[in-house]
């Protein structure tokens, strides 16, 4: 089986660290005229995006340019997806045509990983249902490195619906690889017990401030009531428990990074003023995301 | 007349307690006796030396998928099945399409099985009209055209007072009801057991405590109604210690567990691997240990296969969009020496027992003795032989086992229905 990225959780802390460093030597191009490299000139990679995506997408193909290789990008609507197909048929077709790799986002979790075991070409998991995202977790260690010279020992704050975020799930497991001290936040139906067990330094809480408390990092989650087949809460009681505010900030380490891997809703988990602030590095994030991406296409295609 | 001499096997015969070398003749269909020196002139004789003799193993749970879903099974495809897997007598879950809630469905499938099948069928008729948990299905009738039981399995009766109606009436007609606890509220959405590995792989549970609370329900609707109530595929701990709890009662209350829920865990599943994807789920080790430690102390009463064939075109999916069930009927004698037998947690006679005199007295069947007269069919099997389950090799039409490639000792050798030879292993090509 042809080696992709899946997620996270089956890499070592030193995969990790050659992909960041190798992503630091490409942070500089976006201040550069010419941000063209050459390194993968002549290898294809195909965009196949079965659920709605502009960053990612967008990232990831910038990120194939860059490096000189062909993208192309197919989006699930207008595709045969719509005709019927099923998604091994569809996978063995795009195959056929022999891309390089596979840059993949589903809905369904695990559907890349059920993909890599029928199919020849290197899968990218450009974001898996509520699994894995292992670029978004890549991206945001880097961003958090352009601040601080190591993630050991840092107090990283995760808030938010928990139980359905793939970013999440990343996050847990590239920051526990490092020794960070990871606080998961949020109402129970989005924060079950297991998600403790996910990886060694997790604690929960339910208590926004308990959690922001010296926190060197925030990060804030969406809401995703597009994978909710209830209301596991009164609306109204989101915000006032779980929204991030500008008094919260006081609470956390003055230097505190806030983070969101997009895209926000102010007003509902996080307040316009504090989107805004010198501490918000939300954009930061959405350019390292190209750096990063680079530094994955780069190491799953050379090899 | 026809005579079958099955000569130096060690006969395990749980209905009588014996355990011990001897004879069967069979004779036009019947036992005909069971002991040393048989008159046996003019029979054909089978060899049995080194093979158990058992009554014949009877599959309370299978799926036959026939009318409506011939492409995953039929009735004679999974009778075959079933004969490669050592049982002579199997029962129809009623969720088919149409789904078997009345006696013209019944009677169908009674009449398809007398010309297809090479075991015997045994339908389970709808609790409900359609199996849609509203009004109750014509359970007197499908009783008169032939069913054993009733249950609506794979869509339980979520309304409790349906429930109740359905226990009165088959109390009425002496019926068991066969309920697949799981409170669809609360396993809306699921698609694995709820626990650390479904927060892991991001899919959604279905909690233990969807089948308890289904089975606490039952427990005392059960009590009020004194109808028999069986537990399907019971499969967490704190439903099989409430089942132990109704027992010690005295009330009518009975389980079966499958092979792949006292053999497997969550632990065990390959990730997104439909192969592993059943309800309920494959549970936590704590809940595989209970499922085995219940069927040694009793509270569990039989073992059954649920039986779920699904053709590969429907388990090539994501996860979350394939179809719950696996194959079970090949593999279930194995798996059962394997957990009970070869470990020496129970007598190789209980064993037997578990696979024929359970079945045959929560059903009510003329079945699962070798008593002088009873039908002639037996399950011939071995301890010892090693093999290794290959399921493109499998009768079944479907492929979705979690067990393909799996090593055992010891399996089914032959299986006889009504006297006849219908499966033997040294047959196979």
């Amino acid at each position: 089986m042809p080696q992709g990225l899946l997620g996270i959780e089956d890499l070592t802390r030193e995969e990790v660290e050659a992909i960041l460093a190798r992503a630091r030597d490409f942070q500089p191009l976006q201040n550069q005229t010419n941000k063209r490299l050459d390194l993968l000139r002549g290898r294809m990679i195909v965009n196949l995006f079965f659920e709605a995506s502009t960053r990612t997408r967008t990232s990831f193909e910038i990120a194939a340019k860059r490096l000189g290789a062909d993208a192309v990008s197919i989006t699930a609507s207008g595709s045969s997806v719509q005709k019927g197909e099923s998604l091994v048929d569809t996978l063995n077709t795009l195959a056929a045509m022999r891309p390089d790799a596979i840059v993949m986002r589903h809905a369904a979790s695990g559907a890349p990983h059920f993909l890599a075991r029928h199919l020849p070409a290197p899968i990218i998991n450009a974001g898996d249902g509520t699994h894995e995202h292992p670029t978004q977790a890549l991206l945001d260690a880097l961003t958090i490195l352009d601040h601080h010279s190591t993630l050991e020992g840092l107090r990283v704050a995760i808030i938010g619906d928990i139980v359905h975020s793939r970013v999440a799930r990343s996050n847990i497991y590239l920051l526990s690889k490092f020794g960070v001290d990871i606080v998961l936040c949020g109402p129970a139906p989005l924060l079950p017990p297991q998600m403790a067990q996910l990886a060694a330094g997790v604690t929960l809480t339910h208590d926004m401030r308990e959690a922001i408390r010296d926190a060197d990092v925030i990060m804030m989650l969406r809401v995703q009531l597009e994978r909710q087949d209830d209301s596991p809460f009164p609306a109204g009681e989101y915000y006032p428990f779980y929204g991030l505010r500008h008094e919260h900030l006081d609470l956390a380490k003055s230097d505190v990074l806030v983070m969101h891997p997009g895209p926000i809703n102010r007003g509902r988990e996080i307040s316009s003023e504090v989107a805004d602030s010198q501490r918000s590095v939300i954009l930061n994030q959405v350019e390292n995301g190209i750096a990063v991406r680079m530094a994955v296409l780069e190491r799953i295609m050379k090899q | 007349m026809s005579r079958l001499l099955l000569k130096n096997g060690r006969v395990v015969d749980p209905a009588s307690g014996w355990d011990g070398a001897a004879d069967v003749l069979l004779e036009d269909g019947r036992v005909a006796g069971v002991g040393p020196g048989l008159d046996s002139a003019g029979a054909e004789v089978f060899d049995a030396g080194g093979l158990i003799v058992a009554p014949g193993f009877i599959d309370m749970h299978v799926h036959l998928r026939e009318p409506g879903f011939e492409h995953s099974e039929t009735i004679e495809t999974g009778s075959r099945a079933a004969a490669a897997g050592g049982f002579t007598a199997i029962c129809a879950m009623p969720n088919t399409h149409p789904v078997n809630d009345s006696a013209t469905v019944t009677s169908y499938i009674v009449e398809r099985a007398r010309r297809h099948a090479v075991v015997h069928v045994y339908p389970i008729g709808a609790i409900t009209s359609k199996s849609a948990g509203e009004e109750l299905a014509a359970i007197g009738s499908m009783k008169q055209a032939g069913i054993v039981a009733v249950s609506d399995d794979g869509r339980p009766v979520m309304n409790a007072r349906v429930m109740r109606r359905a226990m009165e009436m088959a109390r009425s007609f002496d019926l068991p009801v066969i309920d697949h606890c799981e409170d669809l509220h609360l396993s809306a959405g699921g698609d694995m057991h709820e626990g650390l590995h479904s927060a892991k792989l991001g899919l959604r549970g279905i909690p233990a405590c969807s089948e308890d609370v289904m089975v606490a329900r039952d427990i005392l609707l059960a009590e009020v109604t004194g109808a028999r109530f069986h537990v399907a595929h019971i499969s967490s701990r704190h439903s099989i210690g409430m089942v132990r709890h109704a027992k010690s009662l005295g009330l009518p209350v009975t389980a079966e567990v499958t092979p792949h829920h006292f053999t497997l865990s969550e632990q065990d599943m390959i990730p997104y691997d439909s192969n592993y994807k059943m309800k309920p789920p494959l549970r936590s080790p704590c809940d595989a240990a209970a499922a085995i430690e219940g069927v040694v102390s009793g509270a569990i009463d039989a073992i059954a296969t649920d039986h779920a064939p699904h053709p590969g075109s429907e388990k090539m999916q994501e996860f979350e969009s394939c179809p719950f069930g696996i194959l079970g009927l090949e593999t279930a004698i194995a798996l059962a020496l394997e957990t009970f037998v070869h470990a020496k947690r129970i007598s190789l006679l209980e064993m037997v027992g578990l696979f024929t005199t359970a079945p045959a007295r929560i059903l009510k069947l003329n079945a699962g003795a070798l008593s002088p007269g009873a039908p002639a069919d037996i399950t011939i099997f071995d301890l010892d032989t090693a093999w290794t389950y290959d399921v493109n090799r499998s009768f079944s039409k479907s492929r979705n086992t979690p067990f393909h490639g799996r090593e055992f000792r010891g399996g089914p050798a032959a299986t006889i229905v009504g006297g006849r030879s219908v499966w033997r292993r040294d047959q196979e090509s």
